[in-house]
């Protein structure tokens, strides 16, 4: 099986961003970006499929500007084998990028296509299933395990009752979700070895498909504040103010 | 034109999270219909005609579309293109699931997890763990938007909307994932993104056995249950307990949160609460800075204490 493995350049999820003054959107100048946290999980999977030999080639692929070869090396050092970087320093909405991974697919031809289920930026928690779309292919979205059956897959899926568990036939299209593994760190020796494997790097632009954003982003604004409250002094203070909500009368 | 919303549901019942996406969606200006698509969807399909505000409810009922795949909805949806102008669904798992796919066959941008509507086509949207809040104007062909049901309180439900049958399309389905087995949490607690209140619990309760604290509070209180990502790794909770930018978006008129820090990704599920009470052994914690009331203290003291002077007091 050859899988290809789609990885996104975002935010670094543990950043506090700010959004700015002149609504014109999110203030990123300065800010740390990492490799998306859903799409470590991706990598992650792929690399273990191929560990326990389901897997004999992954293809690392990102779409994004210059500065996105980092996150690539990250999926490089975690164990893909050789990256495709597909550059441009335009917004990208997820529907293009479904398309710009849907050329890559028909150059490709990977029996199975792992995406992180959403970006932490953006959170469309589009691309998988657009991409599904796009080809055809049968999907699972927010997988929590992945495994192989027969020449198919068995994935389980976490969804709003609890998980269920679905077998797909090849080629498919896959989604992580968060529980789906607990992805490998990486140490100097692996990133200097992964700063060997071979990279294809082109423009976006040359794959002659319309990447135009379709949405346009009047303005963004920081979400309402929130005023801190007060301090309760006694658990039998808490009981009063819980019961006459619970009390169904007044709303707290 | 008009909308056409996918309604939620569980196959018997239909969620309260449909009448919610009915109110979000009137400020579009155009007459909605609801899609009651799965199998043996009668009631739900009956519960959906109540609806205020709704034009007519029509019912696919399907004993081939009980697991109801993305594969299948998408190409439902897609038979339906010439008669809408906007196709909507709540935000659940299986809107997320299947709505990006159909805006795809149609070579359109959907808005995802909409938390406002202006108008038939500007949007609001939460970005960055609900840190920004977008709006976007969508002049695609068709719009196709899925509806953060905590966003919006629910349409009446004394209205008596037609219902219609709905005939599977003859186009065919392309390969799709099929369904084996569910694993369904067991739990008898009202649903988590419409309870009115909700109970919730951290990493700082331990175990799965301490666990049981919060549902006991919950229990008392007739409120749903929830957990940070944290406890559910941990497995003390299962994972469609959890709250935050990645689990569920709640909108409770109270939310009682124990040994919860308030990580970024958890506060992105939570801005909905209209009060919240904290409850930490650490003053400084994130949650208890915008918590409307905070009681510090070690958890396994307060919650019991709490719990057993609540039921005393409502007499549960």
């Amino acid at each position: 099986m050859k899988i290809l493995v789609a990885v996104k350049r975002v935010v670094d999820h543990t950043v506090r961003i700010r959004v700015r003054p002149d609504g014109s959107g999110v203030d990123t100048d300065n800010a740390k970006f990492s490799i998306n946290p859903f799409c470590k999980h991706a990598v992650e999977a792929a690399v273990q499929l191929a560990e326990h030999g389901h897997a004999d080639e992954v293809v690392a692929v990102t779409i994004g500007p210059a500065k996105a070869n980092d996150v690539l090396l990250v999926a490089l050092a975690m164990g893909a084998d050789r990256g495709i970087h597909l550059v441009t320093e335009e917004r990208t909405e997820p529907l293009a990028v479904a398309k710009l991974l849907k050329a890559v697919v028909e150059e490709e031809k990977p029996d199975l296509v792992l995406l992180g289920k959403q970006a932490v930026d953006d959170d469309a928690n589009q691309t998988g299933q657009m991409l599904a779309g796009l080809l055809d292919w049968p999907q699972a979205t927010f997988a929590s395990a992945i495994e192989v059956n027969g020449d198919g897959l068995k994935v389980t899926r976490e969804v709003d009752y609890g998980r269920a568990t679905y077998a797909l036939k090849t080629p498919a299209i896959v989604t992580a979700d968060l529980r789906l593994n607990e992805p490998r760190n990486t140490a100097l020796p692996q990133v200097m070895k992964a700063k060997k494997k071979p990279v294809d790097t082109r423009t976006a632009a040359e794959l002659g498909i319309d990447i135009a954003p379709r949405l346009m982003v009047e303005k963004v604004a920081p979400p309402p504040d929130r005023a801190g409250g007060q301090a309760v002094g006694s658990v039998s203070e808490l009981v009063d103010i819980i019961a006459e909500v619970a009390a169904g009368g007044e709303r707290a | 034109m008009a909308v056409a919303l996918l309604a939620e549901h569980d196959l018997s019942q239909l969620s309260e999270t449909t009448a919610r996406a009915v109110a979000a969606l009137g400020a579009v200006g155009l007459p909605v219909d609801i899609l009651v698509i799965g199998a043996n969807v009668g009631v739900a399909g009956g519960q959906a005609a109540a609806i205020e505000g709704v034009r007519k409810v029509r019912v696919l009922d399907d004993v081939a579309l009980e697991a109801r795949g993305a594969e299948a909805l998408a190409e439902i949806l897609l038979s339906l293109k010439d008669e809408y102008s906007h196709f909507a669904a709540i935000a659940g798992a299986i809107g997320k699931d299947v709505l990006p796919r159909f805006a795809a066959k149609l070579d359109v941008s959907p808005v995802t997890d909409v938390i406002a509507v202006h108008g038939p086509n500007r949007f609001d949207r939460p970005i960055y763990a609900g840190n920004a809040i977008e709006t976007v104007t969508c002049n695609e062909t068709k719009i196709v938007l899925t509806i953060r049901p905590s966003a919006f309180s629910p349409a009446r439900s004394d209205g008596s909307a037609p219902i219609e049958p709905l005939a599977t399309p003859a186009a065919s389905i392309a390969d799709a994932a099929e369904f084996l087995v569910a694993h369904r949490t067991s739990s008898d607690t009202p649903d988590l993104s419409t309870a009115r209140i909700v109970v919730a619990g951290g990493i700082a309760l331990g175990s799965v056995h301490h666990f049981e604290m919060i549902e006991n509070l919950a229990s008392v209180l007739g409120a749903a249950v929830g957990a940070t990502r944290a406890a559910v790794d941990a497995s003390y909770a299962p994972n469609d307990w959890q709250i935050g930018q990645t689990g569920k978006a709640i909108a409770p008129d109270l939310y009682i949160a124990i040994g919860i820090s308030g990580a970024l990704q958890h506060l992105a599920g939570i801005q909905g609460a209209r009060k919240i009470v904290a409850i930490n052994t650490d003053p400084d914690a994130p949650l208890m800075q915008i918590a409307d009331y905070r009681l510090v203290g070690d958890l396994f003291e307060v919650v019991p204490q709490l719990t057993a002077e609540l039921e005393k007091r409502l007499n549960r």
